[in-house]
């Protein structure tokens, strides 16, 4: 069936493996008919796809720096968009977005703005730039472009700083929907979702972990969308959702306008368990100051810019032409399933809300609420909950609660469909969450493998000891990951938030301006990269222990503080030391023209 | 002037134009959010609103695509161009 080259197949391969999968979906309807337990189709979901991510991870294993490190540059610009877009697009966005917005509204929808417009940044600023230069990490750029070692590990601080922050809420994402669809406890649930990550990454490194992210993507996009066009044709509301929902969201406004926002009192919203939450903000209107939605957009997309498992996937591309065409196929990718989430949200809130539609559960009493089957289900998850705070026996919107994941996770069974589309939701959160998470323990172990191990300790280790360097490292550090996902420190998506601020902090300015200003040296950078990534974290600290902050910067932006601390010190600091040598600025110019050798030979 | 100072002067004007058009839509259409979303817009949604669904979002995709191949152009008359094969 398939004959020739694997790079030349892959329209055919990734093919067949997507009728593979509608076929085991529709195998599975067929089971639910039949009478399959919702447990056995849930368990079935999750074990199949990963079994197919870890032949996958088998099969690209490898023993070459060149394949492990940036998939041989061979990867076309269409499939690396794809697997751009699983490893950019999280538990968070998967799980979390949704609800986000259902909740927040519009100064939520900032980050759909900020996580889409910082592509832009990549693709004009970065990405083609250090495609040419051939490096294999994110501070194998700092180091050679400035020099020197302290360079080079400064970046590698703040790369991994921001991504171990990224990483265990990845993992506590892929522990959540372990333990759900298993139905084992969360602490174990969480080793199982990492042994699992490992399995994709471990042999292959970089290679392995396109080729799964390819077939992540796959499965995530499937799992999002066939429920939103679904519920949307199912509900009346419109054959395309994107296109014909304007109607139910004027209808929600007026909704709003009927109900009215009603404050609860204190006390009694102490007793609703933690984590779930009321329709307390208008769903289209404009409801935050221009200020605090342009600052967490521009947050997000300066942190876009700087977070290196994102920076990576761009090495792994033919050329640098590839490179920026590649930026521009994983948004189109991101805008499919981002463009998704506001219309899921629309279509979930109006079919909880609207009275006149069938699951509309506002004004029925709290007897007949009681009784619906999927309440019961998903209050018994600790995701709903209702409480008759004014006691006159009907539910009204300010008594009606519900936790930020059951927006995707509840919708479809809300709205009556079979079970078997929840079990493809939770492999599509699994496999959004496993890409990620994959994607950034590479980047922390490539990035101390290659350059604090190879580069810094030991020059002269041969090729087959930095790769196992290499895989230990992974394994320590997803173990490592894993033990902290387990405490439960804190949640999905503010941690998510964070490891954008670190990164910006850190590495935005230090990284733009080695391309695109010559007379950045050694010294600027440095005190660029360890002054913005302080700044940044003293002012999170402050605002977290009761500072009050300034200019309205929160603990959500502070990496905007971070960053601005991180381009005054850069500047004042090379301006006051010596210009770099001509050497350097040579080097700089090399890599500003696409064409030519790279600035590191092919294996460095 | 040389070839290779041209061939980054264009590439830096481009820069400058890409950004401008991507500070329209990440940054300045929401300086007057409040105001645009009184309009009814594309699709019958108010305006402001399917900017951050949709608007931006595409005019961002669309323009990282016309980027690229105004650059491949700017790379292609200066003969900076990357072989096929490569």
């Amino acid at each position: 069936m398939i004959k020739g080259n694997f790079i030349d197949n892959l329209p055919k391969v990734y093919g067949i493996y997507t009728g593979g999968f509608l076929a085991f979906i529709i195998i599975m309807a067929i089971g639910e008919q039949m009478g399959m337990t919702k447990y056995a189709i849930g368990v079935c979901f999750v074990a199949f796809t990963i079994f197919i991510y870890a032949l996958i991870g088998w099969l690209s294993r490898t023993a070459q720096a060149d394949a492990y490190y940036v998939a041989g540059r061979q990867v076309p610009t269409v499939f690396n968009g794809m697997a751009t877009a699983a490893d950019w697009m999280s538990g968070a966005s998967f799980v979390a977005m949704a609800g986000g917005i259902y909740f927040k509204g519009y100064g939520y929808m900032a980050l759909l703005v900020g996580w889409t417009g910082g592509y832009v940044l990549v693709a004009s600023l970065l990405a083609p730039y250090l495609r040419k230069f051939g490096c294999y990490t994110v501070p194998d750029f700092i180091g050679t472009r400035y020099g020197g070692n302290l360079a080079r590990f400064s970046a590698v601080v703040v790369l991994t700083v921001a991504s171990f922050t990224y990483v265990t809420a990845q993992i506590n994402a892929t522990g959540t929907i372990a333990s759900v669809a298993l139905d084992i406890d969360f602490q174990y649930a969480v080793y199982i979702g990492l042994i699992s990550i490992l399995l994709c990454s471990m042999l292959g490194g970089m290679r392995g972990v396109t080729w799964t992210q390819v077939a992540q993507y796959i499965v995530l996009i499937i799992a999002y969308l066939l429920p939103v066009f679904w519920i949307s044709n199912k509900m009346g509301a419109g054959f395309f959702p994107h296109f014909m929902l304007a109607d139910e969201v004027a209808r929600i406004g007026e909704l709003e306008q009927q109900f009215g926002f009603v404050k609860n009192a204190a006390a009694d919203l102490k007793t609703v368990p933690k984590g779930l939450a009321g329709i307390t903000k208008a769903h289209s209107a404009v409801n935050a100051t221009p200020w605090a939605f342009i600052s967490l957009a521009l947050a997000m997309m300066m942190g876009t810019a700087s977070l290196p498992h994102v920076m990576m996937r761009y090495f792994t591309t033919p050329s640098v032409k590839a490179a920026r065409k590649s930026v521009g196929w994983s948004l189109f990718f991101i805008f499919l399933l981002y463009s998704s989430a506001p219309m899921l949200a629309t279509l979930s809130k109006l079919s909880l809300i609207d009275p006149n539609l069938p699951t509309g559960i506002i004004g029925k009493t709290f007897a007949e609420v009681e009784a619906i089957d999927w309440y019961q289900n998903w209050n018994q998850a600790n995701l709903m909950f209702i409480s008759d705070f004014n006691g006159n026996g009907t539910l009204e919107l300010n008594e009606f609660f519900m936790g930020g994941k059951a927006v995707v996770l509840a919708t479809p069974e809300i709205a009556g469909l079979p079970y078997v589309i929840s079990g493809l939701v939770a492999a599509g959160g699994m496999a959004a969450a496993m890409s990620t998470a994959d994607g950034l323990i590479l980047a922390i172990a490539n990035a101390i493998s290659h350059d604090v191990y190879y580069k810094i300790i030991d020059p002269k280790a041969e090729t087959a000891k930095r790769l196992v360097v290499a895989r230990v490292l992974l394994v320590v550090i997803g173990f490592a990951g894993a033990t902290i996902a387990a405490m439960e420190i804190q949640g999905i998506l503010g941690s998510v938030i964070w490891a954008f601020d670190f990164a910006m902090s850190g590495l935005f300015f230090p990284l733009v301006l080695g391309v695109w200003w010559k007379r950045a040296n050694r010294q600027g950078a440095i005190a660029g990269m360890l002054g913005g990534l302080a700044a940044g974290t003293w002012y999170l600290v402050w605002v977290r222990t009761g500072g009050s902050g300034f200019l309205g910067i929160t603990q959500l932006t502070f990496g905007i503080f971070g960053s601005a601390v991180s381009l005054v010190l850069m500047v004042l600091v090379s301006l006051m030391t010596a210009e770099p040598d001509k050497a350097t600025q040579k080097m700089v110019d090399d890599v500003r023209v696409p064409s030519g050798k790279s600035i590191l030979g092919k294996s460095h | 002037m040389s070839n290779q100072q041209k061939h980054w002067e264009k590439t830096r004007s481009l820069l400058f134009i890409t950004l401008a058009i991507w500070f329209v839509f990440s940054i300045g259409i929401f300086l007057f959010g409040a105001e645009m979303n009184e309009v009814t817009g594309p699709f019958g949604y108010p305006w402001t609103y399917w900017f951050t669904c949709q608007g931006s979002l595409g005019a961002f995709v669309i323009l990282i695509f016309w980027f690229a191949n105004r650059q491949e152009k700017i790379d292609e008359e200066f003969g900076f161009s990357e072989r096929e094969d490569e």
